[in-house]
């Protein structure tokens, strides 16, 4: 799978909260980032894999299962390198980049009606309505990642017990409830 | 054992513990940086630093070898450069007395990188064995292996990662740490004194050294054999021999961990076993020639496999099948592009405006202000390696004269100006330069994540320590004009950059302001724009920030990114950006 976004909007938690629950399904895994000169504001991609045996972390372009966009227009530009079957879910978000802020470009504004004509099964979450409504807008990485459990097979347990591990202590159970709230969206798009 | 998710640098400092290191150095540098921060953070009983840059750290490294304590000396590809004048003596002198590895975190496709350097080549050239793992656990395994190659062999040991492998993340199954050696020093000029006498001894050690680590190589755990399918068969090494497993997993495997000396008879023993031969490597041919000159040559090598960028599974799929190399991905093209950017509230960026209203030529250097040279402040010329500005500045000016040098500056980080750019400054003065120095000082090495530097007076263990005064030091070197500035103060930065250029002899300005990522609690409610006031002019938009754009005509400052620090403000001919409480 691949998780998609901007520089700063947590993608490496997300994905490192993903691995850790197919590790406690005892699978192998592998993830695969880049740091550095691409995460000052710039497009960050990560990729996840995971399964009995995993050889390359990377993934050959039109055959990821999964796409976890968190910003939108950087889910339209890694849409290709989902297979033509997959699943797309994307963090109703915009976040302008600088080419667009001083004007030399424009954000495309039919994003989701491009997202769909991609052919993929797209699902959108309103990931930073849903986590305000609970009160903690840090937890919107959370909120995407229960869209994308409710899609994935791994056991729900493993998903909570990987969260309790990665988030702080006291954001404990919001983030409990920010993933439920998240499974409840994707769910209902199956 | 226990079974843990680990980046492969987490891996490597694994290794170093369970290897009995003891002392750690390394001057940061993607995408090798979190092996220190690993040691730092995990493994208190390792002494680490953040070494002043790549040199120095292997020269300490060697240090504790001296002393009887294993060492590990980690550095990005080009920190190897810096550190090859170190690392060739000691390629002579050994580390019987404690096992060194040097860490070279290699960038290819240049993720964060001025330039895509192979350093296998490190190892054929200082006659040094190179291992280079293929995930997290062989990079904590093969660390544990170098400690023992480098003292059973008496040599420094190569351990080479790419960022593949230093930034991904794979399961690996922990060991029980050795114990360390115990410390001690006895005086041995014949084995550390470098003088040509001695030094024409150690060159047959050398020779020597290699044969018998090739006799070693011929059967060690780190090269494996994997006979599948006879028809053919692939030499490879690193990550790569991950991506030829994904595509063509029936294929017979020979895999290089120990990548450098190669050993004959395992090569020949593997192409006798496969009718056809190929070699699918990262980079350059370094297998490949090592084997042309053994008199083996394969069906397909780099005639096929691309030299340049990182390789992935597509790619490697392609070269196998003789198709036309996908070198990058389908992506629409119609869309704008995410470039990174100086952070809302940087202070580089007051000093880049300035230097872009006063049309000023720059020479630059690396760092997070590297940054600058992008439009809209495009405010600096050149870049060439750490420590460059200064050496390109006094040489612009003594071929173009000293009346080019009024607008001209040298633009430099702290943490880079005491990597190697003192040095620069000092030959500027020596040589009579007339040379304009400007130091970010942002009170971190922030590009690489926000490391301690001599100049914030902390050190990677969080001991509080001496705290270089650069305006004292830029005196002592023999500037004639030393000036500090707040780069949030457009108008006092402006005027000492004029008169830095006016003022005879070696002029350093110093902005002095913290990485706005590291002060967070200092930040300032977001500032706003007076919609009524607000003429549209776009002059904010110079200003770069990531915080402002522009909608219906009107400049709109974004509330959760605007750290408050002003510098628009200070820019608008209208006055129309406030600050909240006035409005
Ligand atoms: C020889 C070498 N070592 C390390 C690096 C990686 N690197 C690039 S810039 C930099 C430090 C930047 O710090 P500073 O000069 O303080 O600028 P800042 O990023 O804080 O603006 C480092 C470590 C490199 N490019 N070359």
């Amino acid at each position: 799978m691949l998780i998609a976004g901007v520089g700063g909007q947590g993608i490496i938690l997300a994905s490192e909260i993903i691995a850790l629950s197919a590790m406690k399904e005892g699978l192998d895994v592998k993830k695969a980032e880049v740091h550095g000169m691409s995460q000052r504001g710039g497009s960050v991609v990560s990729t996840l894999r995971y399964g009995q045996k995993v050889f390359s972390p990377l993934i050959k372009s039109g055959t990821a299962d999964i796409l976890l966009g968190f910003e939108k227009l950087e889910a339209y530009r890694t849409a290709q390198a989902v297979k033509p079957d997959g699943v797309i879910i994307v963090n109703d978000q915009e976040i302008y980049p600088i080419t667009v802020a001083s004007g030399k470009a424009k954000y495309p504004q039919n994003l989701d009606q491009l997202l769909v004509q991609t052919g993929r099964k797209v699902i959108k979450i309103d990931a930073y309505n849903i986590a305000k409504e609970l009160g903690e807008v840090r937890a919107v990485n959370v909120v995407i990642l229960g869209a994308l459990a409710s899609q994935l097979d791994l056991n729900k347990e493993s998903w909570l017990s990987a969260i309790k591990e990665r988030v702080p202590k006291k954001a404990v159970q919001v983030n409990l409830k920010a993933f439920q709230k998240g499974w409840e969206v994707g769910e209902k798009q199956v | 054992m226990q079974k843990v998710l680990l980046s492969g640098n987490e891996a490597v400092a694994r290794g170093a513990y369970e290897a009995g290191i003891r002392v750690a150095t390394a001057y940061p540098g993607t995408p090798s940086t979190e092996i220190l921060q690993a040691v730092a953070d995990n493994y208190p009983d390792i002494y680490c630093e953040w070494s002043v840059n790549e040199k120095v750290a292997v020269e300490v490294a060697i240090g504790a070898s001296f002393g009887g304590v294993r060492s590990l000396s980690a550095m990005k590809h080009v920190g190897l450069n810096v550190a090859a004048d170190p690392f060739f003596s000691l390629a002579y002198i050994g580390s019987a007395t404690g096992g060194m590895v040097i860490v070279s975190a290699d960038d290819p496709s240049m993720h964060s990188s001025q330039n895509e350097q192979d350093n296998r080549n490190y190892g054929r050239h200082a006659k040094v064995p190179v291992l280079e793992p293929a995930d997290s656990q062989e990079a904590k395994d093969f660390t544990v292996w170098a400690i023992k190659i480098s003292e059973r062999f008496d040599t420094p040991v190569i351990l080479r990662l790419t960022t593949r492998i230093s930034h991904s993340k794979s399961v690996v199954e922990l060991g029980e740490p050795v114990k360390p050696n115990k410390a001690t020093y006895e005086k041995d000029v014949n084995q550390r004194m470098i003088l040509p006498a001695i030094a024409r001894k150690m060159r047959i050690k050398v020779e020597e050294r290699l044969k018998k680590l090739i006799e070693w190589g011929e059967d060690c755990p780190l090269n494996i054999m994997e006979i599948r399918d006879k028809k053919a068969g692939v030499i490879t090494c690193g990550v790569t021999y991950h991506h030829v497993r994904e595509v063509a997993p029936e294929l017979s495997t020979l895999k290089l961990g120990m990548v450098y000396p190669i050993p004959p008879k395992l090569v020949r023993k593997f192409t006798d076993s496969v009718k056809e031969l190929y070699i699918v490597e990262e980079l350059d041919p370094f297998i490949e020639m090592e084997l042309n000159h053994l008199g083996i040559f394969p069906k397909k090598g780099k005639d096929v496999v691309p030299v340049l960028y990182e390789l992935n599974p597509e790619r490697v799929e392609a070269a196998l099948k003789g198709e036309p190399d996908p070198i990058s991905p389908p992506m629409p093209s119609d869309i704008p592009n995410r470039p990174p950017v100086l952070c809302p509230g940087c202070p580089h960026t007051g000093v880049f405006y300035n230097l872009h209203r006063m049309k000023a030529r720059a020479t630059g250097d690396i760092g997070c202000y590297t940054l600058g040279a992008l439009p809209p402040l495009s405010a600096m010329d050149t870049c060439v390696c750490m420590g460059a500005s200064l050496g390109n500045a006094l040489g612009l000016e003594k071929a173009l004269g000293e009346e080019f040098n009024k607008n001209l500056f040298a633009v430099i980080g702290e943490s880079t100006f005491i990597h190697s750019g003192i040095t620069g400054l000092v030959n500027c003065i020596y040589n009579k330069g007339n040379t304009n120095l400007i130091i970010l000082d942002n009170r971190a090495t922030a590009m690489t994540g926000h490391q301690p530097n001599p100049a914030t007076g902390v050190t990677l263990m969080g001991e509080t320590t001496h705290e270089l005064d650069l305006a004292e030091l830029a005196r002592a070197c023999g500037a004639s004009y030393v000036a500090e500035v707040d780069p949030y103060d457009l108008a006092k930065t402006r005027k000492a950059l004029e008169e830095a250029s006016e003022s005879e002899g070696v002029s350093v300005v110093i902005s002095k302001r913290p990485c706005a990522l590291i002060v967070r609690d200092e930040w300032k409610p977001a500032l706003r724009v007076d919609v009524e006031a607000c003429n549209g002019c776009r002059l904010c938009l110079q200003v770069g920030c990531p915080a402002l754009s522009m909608k219906e005509k009107i400049a709109v400052i974004d509330r959760v990114l605007c750290t408050g620090c002003g510098v628009c403000a200070q820019v608008c001919p209208e006055e129309a950006i406030l600050e909240r409480a006035v409005i």
